[in-house]
């Protein structure tokens, strides 16, 4: 995928129709054209499935849920031990020491302050090249305390959808982008943090570390609205934090990775993810070449990579495997 | 006659048309709540629905909901955690830090500003290096006719009760760690602990109010080296207290 599709489809631009033959690579026109040709698709689609649930795969989610568990435990067992290891809380911390910034709470700060902070600076860049590294919106579902919350929400959503007890209202996703302007705009305008005061990420880790309060009667409205009206809304059509870390993650190595050979298109993939715009290449026809890197809206919370039924999605750092 | 003009049809509106019509204004409501929702937060700031006495070092009170990243390293580091966060019905104040003095005052047991130095945004500002240079308000009786020293009385046993968690550091009694105020009964013949206890010397004083030497009775007087810790609030044994700290009040202004 092009860095432009990436970033444009990341602000909110549908996915395009299926490409023109003419786009396609020398290699992924050849594949196509055979999988055209393929008899007996279904049942053979069938059996790879069937052989996948017999034994699915939960690596990813397990490692992932351990990660976001274990980071935020760090922090509220630093303080209530004290043994000073995580200082702070997620919008802004000290690890072992050093300066450790959230880059949306660090540009509200900014931005509303309307001065360059060093300790924030160092912090921030700090955070920047730790989630350039590993992926940018890796932040999201790998630390984000309500992206654990919201998975269950979801969980809880889709077996009411199943019931036919509720439907999916989605939205447009250029609106994050819209209230990320916003937001900045009325950071720097009013002079106030206006975001911080609703961000379910800062609250939920206050209350983690400091104890409880009325604050999380905010986050618990917003997990009333997913389970009953649209799936992942926050996470996917508001948090400004998640675009924030959209753009860090554009050009990082950590990605997932797909593979245009052995994929059967039967979609499962685009059903489990977050942000399904990312995945639009394994649909039929729409690879323009054998393999593509998920644009950078993508989590990386590997959600793929574990239902895929034939490793056609696969985590993968740029450059290391030259290096091996 | 004919009906030659008829009036333009209007091309019918497909199904999918109307779906995609409802989530473009569905994002959009959904959008204006939550920027709605964030600046609800305005009115508590706006009104002062709640005024804080914010920790040392703190900047003016728009400046310092600017400039607070909402982290909390400041409760982290506090020995005798009088740093609290504010909650939600604060609102933009939601996660910043306030001391509710006459639960748990600073009393600079840290001795070195320990929250000034944790914060990363300088929102307690740097400037401030030692106890005596911080401004957080003037402490002020307001209850002259309560306060036990102008009555004559004293204070035997706990000044707060036995139950009251509240810390204090009694540097005669552990120069390092801060303990209860109720593990440390008084007998004084005449109440002075807003002087007796206050950390930053010659902020307030009990002034005798006669020259007859068999009167005991007295008035805490505050002078302005007072930087409006809220000790004397934490620690005034009448309830509600006689000495109270007027929030953000600076001495140029009196």
């Amino acid at each position: 995928m092009s860095m432009l599709t990436s970033i444009t489809e990341m602000f909110g631009r549908s996915p395009g129709t299926k490409p023109d033959d003419s786009a396609y690579s020398e290699g992924a026109r050849k594949i196509h054209d055979v999988k055209r040709d393929i008899k007996g698709k279904k049942e053979r689609v069938a059996a790879i499935k069937a052989e996948r649930d017999m034994n699915p795969s939960r690596k990813w989610l397990y490692r992932r849920w351990a990660s976001i568990i274990i980071i935020n435990a760090l922090f509220v067992v630093s303080f209530s031990l004290d043994i000073q290891l995580i200082e702070g809380s997620l919008s802004a911390s000290r690890v072992v020491g050093f300066h450790f910034a959230d880059l949306n709470a660090s540009l509200q700060v900014m931005l509303a302050f309307k001065e360059i902070l060093i300790n924030l600076v160092i912090g921030t860049v700090t955070v920047l090249l730790l989630w350039w590294l590993l992926g940018g919106r890796t932040f999201c579902s790998w630390v984000c305390p309500y992206h654990l919350l919201s998975e269950l929400a979801e969980k809880i959503h889709l077996r009411l959808t199943d019931m036919k007890l509720v439907r999916d209202m989605p939205m447009h996703r250029g609106v994050r982008t819209v209230l990320y302007i916003i937001f900045a705009g009325l950071a720097f305008g009013t002079g106030y943090t206006v975001f911080e005061a609703i961000s379910p990420v800062g609250i939920l880790s206050r209350a983690m570390i400091y104890g409880p309060g009325l604050a999380l009667i905010w986050v618990v409205v917003l997990l009333l609205f997913e389970i009953f009206i649209t799936r992942r809304a926050w996470c996917r059509y508001i948090c400004p934090i998640g675009l924030t870390y959209g753009m860090v993650g554009v050009t990082s190595p950590v990605h997932v990775k797909y593979d245009l050979e052995n994929c059967l298109h039967e979609g499962d993939c685009r059903k489990v993810c977050l942000v399904p715009h990312v995945l639009e290449p394994t649909k039929k026809g729409f690879a323009l070449k054998e393999q593509v890197t998920l644009g950078a809206d993508c989590t990386r919370c590997g959600m793929c990579v574990d239902i895929c039924p034939t490793q056609s999605l696969t985590f993968d750092v740029k450059g290391l495997n030259k290096l091996l | 006659m004919t009906d030659a003009k008829t009036p333009p049809k209007k091309k019918p509106v497909t199904v999918r048309q109307l779906r995609e019509r409802r989530r473009v204004l569905r994002s959009i409501g959904a959008g204006a709540a939550v920027v709605g929702a964030a600046m609800l937060g305005f009115f508590p700031v706006a009104k002062k629905w709640m005024e804080r006495l914010r920790p040392p070092g703190a900047l003016d009170e728009d400046a310092f909901l600017a400039a607070c990243i909402k982290c909390g390293q400041c409760v982290q580091v506090c020995p005798v955690e009088a740093i609290k966060l504010g909650d939600l019905d604060e609102g933009f104040g939601v996660g910043v830090p306030y001391i509710d003095a006459r639960t748990q005052a600073c009393d600079f047991s840290c001795d070195a500003v320990q929250c000034v130095l944790a914060c990363p945004t300088e929102a307690l500002s740097h400037d401030t290096d030692v106890k005596e240079q911080v401004r957080m308000g003037i402490a002020r009786l307001s209850r002259p006719k309560a306060c036990l020293a102008r009555l004559g009385k004293g204070v035997k046993g706990t000044a707060r009760g036995d139950d009251f968690p509240g810390l204090h550091r009694y540097i005669n009694v552990d120069r390092w760690t801060p303990i209860r105020i109720a593990d440390h009964p008084y007998d004084l013949e005449l109440c002075d602990l807003c002087e007796r206890e206050c950390p930053i010397e010659g902020a307030i004083t009990i002034q005798r109010d006669n020259f007859d030497l068999t009167d005991l009775r007295g008035t805490p007087v505050v002078f302005d080296k007072c930087v409006g810790c809220g000790m004397c609030e934490m620690i005034c044994p009448v309830d509600p207290p006689a000495i109270v700290i007027d929030i953000r009040k600076r001495w140029e202004d009196v």
